[in-house]
């Protein structure tokens, strides 16, 4: 650092301008965005139930992995009661007992899954539900 | 051949590639003999006005250093940091990834751990860090660095002595980290303090005075020319008189002095003359030789930067004074290295020469218009593509050659196809050794860059090792009973070599074989080579 | 030899305690969550740019390539354009090559001592097929974290999650259920090959040998980034939402702690914050360094192109004429022609 001079300056401040850009990205990407997590719409219906299968916390963080455990269950082993810790018992069908509340796909399943980027095989199968048409 | 070296078998049976137990940084170095190289005479040092010449002795605790000897090394180190990226950027990103570790001669041929090429840089970088870098001041051994000490110091000069800068490290490294380049800036941090060896100091000191390494002196140059010119022409009858220091020449000619003076590189002499009265007779060829730059070879590269610039600037010098065209360069291999890579940027520019033409073809060898130098490789190459040789390619019959790419021409330029395609105009049998040993893979003779001495010559047969081993593999698979090169180095070294790990095996160059075959104007019927051996097809008659 | 790997293990575990308590008992969430990732990004991009301008106020003296093919000389003979450039174009072909799929690592060979007789040299892929994995994974793991820092998120980071799940892998017992949400091959293969990298490291002697502490310590701690990565997402199940909404507070300047968020996410975002601030005074620089290094980004062509050395200076040369002094008798009793006669007395 003795002379301060910088050799091949064009080359370097070019790649140091990329550098900068790329790892800058996601600030000035989202510059002037407030991106706070969305908020979910709950139907009457779901607002009446109060309680869904699972603590919302626990629904919130692992819903994929109760539904995979569900399928499991109904397709591999014929069985399709599912009894909660309170001891309560829901049909293991996500079209009719999840969605059965959940009737607004737009505004509760997609709003999350749009925003963390999750794109969700069940759809593939269930998006034809017909209570979501109404 | 030294007495005290281990017969082939038992030497090869002693190489231990097992890791010691205790890390390399509390392995204190171990000067052995046969390993390293008598230290400088002071009379050499002196005469170029390099530091602290001093008589001294390796094995010995006193080093006579100067008092403030760390100083000096840390004041160098940090001078050489702001002068040289390449030396800062290859300081700092080493992974350790391991993958030079088995590519170093050295290592083959000797086991030592610190000859893996990642060591030889760490025993720098570790001084770098603890004196140069935030988290080697901060960490210390964890993070690699260590203190310079007397100790540390020796095996700084142990171990860049022997690394030949041959650059085959630099091939695998993912980020091209080239170890001769720490070698380089290395002993010329060494050279600060005067620690260097007498096998490159003295013919330094040698080319300073005289033009050559061998310190031959003008009229002594002309005699051993004198001697070649008689020899060929007992043997063709032509008489190949060249011209020396010849104002208004076209083209100045500079070869390594070692051809001049030693067994097999004088054939290659031999060979240069012959084809210079060839094209001179055929062509008006017009060339001269110089005695004040009686040297392609630089052994300064070996000392410093700066002593390389020193003895480099001859070729310029005369070729400006003799008023030549362009400079035609012959066989060797750092003399190429310094011509391609440093020549121009130190000395020139050289525009008081030409772009560089054939006389012959008129090829303009573009790749040579800046530096104005052409190699004998290049230059013959392109006179045979043209058909401008008359040649008799079965006078080499009796040679089953195989081609070492010099490290120098091979991964400091790239001259791989011009050689091969000379010798295999000039011989019917050629075989190449294994893929992973040529061309940019090629091993070194294990005695370049100024290790080529006689004392160290169990260091020399154990580096030279990987290169034998190829040759060996084509000498017993197609009889190959002759290692041709463009190097002088390799003329000195690789006989002893051959004669230790494969007996039956010639080393010769490549102008040599070019001698051999070609058909001289007015010759008489040829009954030997150039060596004086008789021609195949004769030895019945 | 252990003490090397131990020092790192042991380095890296504090680390993560100090993570972990600090969260768990102390409850310093706005310290690990805010400040120290802030105090990380600024000290990694003002450390590489210092640290690549440390390097360009060098300069390049000279024009060293290691050159691995054929020169461009005679016309007729065929150049090895990539691996001896001749050109800027060629220069940029081989330095792609090289940084994108490290193309002088792919040479590797190992060399074999079969007792006795010969040495062979065998195409060594290993160290390759590892570098390649760890690096390429660690880039597409790093960009698909993206889908936290842009809202929108982009297509192509979309696209690049379809591809990396595109192996869909499901597992179910009845104590692990592997399956939703998918499955992204790039984290497990960056953690494949970690260990590869690291058990090489500790298990082949020579790469052992030439091996400091501060060499594990970034595989412990990748490693650590990774574990607590793929423990979040296939394990424990954190609510990506709520971290979703915090990282987009980060980037937008306006950082909320999340609620119900568990200790190991904080664990996880020190550990990268910490290899971001490591980065600049590491080994780790190999990646800016790999750009700067003459003897890959030069092209071979000093002979036809004159390269300048900024601070060449004239040095001490033995001129023609003090030659001369010195030999003239000599040269003229040889005939060798000199530039000046010999003056009376000589």
């Amino acid at each position: 650092m003795a002379n301060n001079k910088m050799y091949d300056k064009g080359k370097i401040v070019a790649g140091l301008v990329i550098f900068a850009v790329m790892i800058t990205f996601p600030f000035w990407f989202n510059l002037g965005k407030a991106a706070p997590a969305p908020e979910l719409k709950l139907t009457e219906k779901a607002k009446a139930a109060k309680e869904c299968v699972l603590e919302k916390a626990e629904m919130k963080a692992g819903h994929m992995q109760l539904l995979d455990i569900w399928r499991e269950k109904v397709v591999r082993e014929g069985s399709r009661e599912y009894v909660n810790t309170k001891g309560k018992t829901y049909q293991m069908s996500l079209s009719k007992t999840c969605l059965d509340c959940h009737s607004n796909k737009a505004e509760f399943c997609d709003r999350c899954h749009d925003y963390a980027s999750v794109n969700p095989y069940c759809w593939d199968c269930h998006i034809d539900n017909p209570k979501e048409k109404k | 051949m030294a007495d005290d070296l281990l017969k082939p078998d038992e030497q090869l049976g002693a190489i231990d590639h097992k890791i010691p137990k205790k890390g390399w940084m509390d392995t204190p170095v171990n000067i052995r003999k046969g390993m390293y190289c008598y230290a400088s005479n002071p009379k050499s040092v002196e005469y170029l006005s390099l530091p602290n010449a001093r008589k001294w002795n390796p094995l010995e605790e006193d080093w006579k250093l100067p008092e403030n000897w760390k100083e000096i090394i840390y004041e160098g180190l940090r001078e050489r940091l702001d002068r040289f990226r390449s030396l800062k950027v290859f300081m700092d990103i080493c992974v350790r990834c391991g993958a030079c570790a088995d590519k170093c001669h050295f290592f083959i041929g000797t086991g030592d751990p610190k000859n893996m090429p990642v060591l030889r840089a760490e025993l720098l970088r570790s001084v770098y860090r603890n004196d140069f870098t935030l988290a080697g001041k901060i960490l210390g051994s964890v993070a690699g660095a260590r203190e310079m000490t007397l100790d540390v110091l020796k095996e700084w000069w142990y171990y860049f002595y022997q690394c030949t800068e041959c650059r085959r490290c630099s091939v695998f490294c993912p980020y091209g980290i080239d170890t001769a380049e720490i070698t380089i800036i290395g002993r010329e941090l060494l050279n600060l303090i005067g620690l260097n060896i007498d096998w490159i100091a003295t013919p330094v000191a040698n080319c300073y005075r005289t033009g050559n390494h061998l310190g031959i002196q003008p009229h002594a140059f002309k005699d051993m020319l004198d001697f070649f010119v008689e020899d060929v022409e007992d043997i063709t009858g032509v008489n190949v008189e060249p011209t020396y220091n010849k104002k208004g020449a076209d083209i100045l000619f500079i070869t390594p002095s070692g051809d001049v003076f030693a067994d097999p590189g004088t054939y290659t002499c031999m060979g240069y003359m012959m084809l210079f009265k060839y094209l001179k007779e055929r062509y008006g060829f017009d060339v001269t030789w110089s005695t004040y730059a009686s040297e392609g070879g630089n052994f300064g590269f070996f000392t410093s930067h700066e002593t390389m610039k020193r003895l480099n600037s001859k070729m310029y010098a005369e070729a400006k004074r003799l008023g030549v065209k362009w400079i035609l360069g012959g066989e060797c291999g750092h003399m190429w290295r310094v011509i391609n890579q440093y020549m121009d940027t130190m000395n020139g520019p050289a525009d008081f020469m030409e772009e560089p033409v054939s006389p012959i073809t008129g090829t303009k060898f573009e790749n040579a218009k800046s530096t104005k130098m052409v190699h004998i490789a290049e230059f013959i190459a392109d006179l045979i593509k043209h058909d401008k040789l008359e040649l008799d390619p079965r006078r080499n019959d009796n040679l089953k050659v195989t081609f070492h790419d010099s490290c120098n021409p091979a991964r400091g330029m790239g001259m791989l196809d011009e050689p091969r395609y000379v010798i295999q105009n000039v011989c019917n049998h050629f075989y190449e050794m294994p893929a992973n040993t040529i061309r940019e893979n090629t091993f070194c003779c294990g005695s370049g860059a100024g290790l080529n001495a006689g004392e160290n010559m169990e260091l020399r047969m154990a580096g030279g090792l990987p290169r034998a081993n190829a040759v060996k593999h084509v000498h017993e698979k197609h009889g190959v009973n002759t290692l041709a090169c463009v190097c002088a180095v390799d003329r000195a070294a690789l006989p002893p070599l051959m004669e230790y790990w494969v007996p039956g095996v010639e080393v010769i160059g490549m102008t040599e074989m070019v001698g051999n075959a070609l058909i001289m104007p007015g010759e008489k019927e040829r009954d030997t080579d150039l060596r004086g051996e008789p021609l195949p097809g004769t030895e019945e008659e | 030899m252990n003490s090397k790997y131990m020092f790192s293990l042991v380095a890296v575990i504090i680390l993560f305690l100090l993570a972990y308590i600090g969260i768990e008992t102390a409850g310093l969430y706005t310290l690990f969550g805010i400040w120290i990732p802030y105090a990380a990004v600024f000290i990694f991009a003002v450390g590489v740019v210092y640290r690549v301008v440390d390097w360009a106020q060098s300069p390049v003296p000279f024009r060293i390539p290691t050159t691995c093919g054929q020169q461009k000389s005679l016309p007729w003979i065929r150049h090895a354009s990539i691996d001896n450039p001749a050109e800027n174009n060629n220069v940029v072909l081989r330095m792609f090559l090289e940084v994108v799929f490290f193309r002088s690592l792919f040479r590797n060979m190992r060399f074999d001592f079969n007792k006795g007789n010969k040495f062979s040299y065998e195409w060594e892929k290993w160290l390759w097929v590892g570098a390649i994995a760890f690096h390429w994974t660690l880039f597409v793991v790093v960009v698909r974290h993206l889908r936290f820092f842009t809202e929108p998120v982009p297509l192509c980071i979309q696209w690049l999650e379809t591809l990396d799940s595109f192996l869909r892998v499901e597992f179910m017992t009845d104590f692990l259920q592997i399956g939703l949400p998918g499955v992204f091959m790039s984290g497990l293969v960056l953690l494949a090959a970690l260990i590869y990298l690291l058990l090489r490291r500790m298990f082949i002697p020579q790469v052992n040998y030439i091996s400091f502490s501060a060499d594990f310590f970034p595989l412990f701690l990748i490693m650590g980034i990774a574990l607590s990565g793929l423990f979040m997402r296939y394990l424990a199940k954190v609510d990506i939402v709520a971290i979703k909404a915090f990282t987009m507070g980060l980037v937008t300047f306006h950082p909320v702690i999340p609620e119900g968020v568990g200790s190991v996410f904080y664990v996880h975002l020190f550990f990268v914050s910490i290899l971001l601030a490591y980065f600049p005074f590491s080994k780790l620089m190999h990646a800016g360094g790999v750009f700067l290094s003459p003897t890959r980004n030069m092209a071979n062509n000093s002979r036809a192109e004159r390269h300048v050395n900024p601070w060449n200076y004239p040095v001490k040369v033995h001129t023609y004429e003090e030659y001369e002094d010195e030999f003239r008798e000599k040269m003229i009793e040889a005939g060798l022609p000199v530039e000046k006669e010999l003056t009376n007395g000589g």
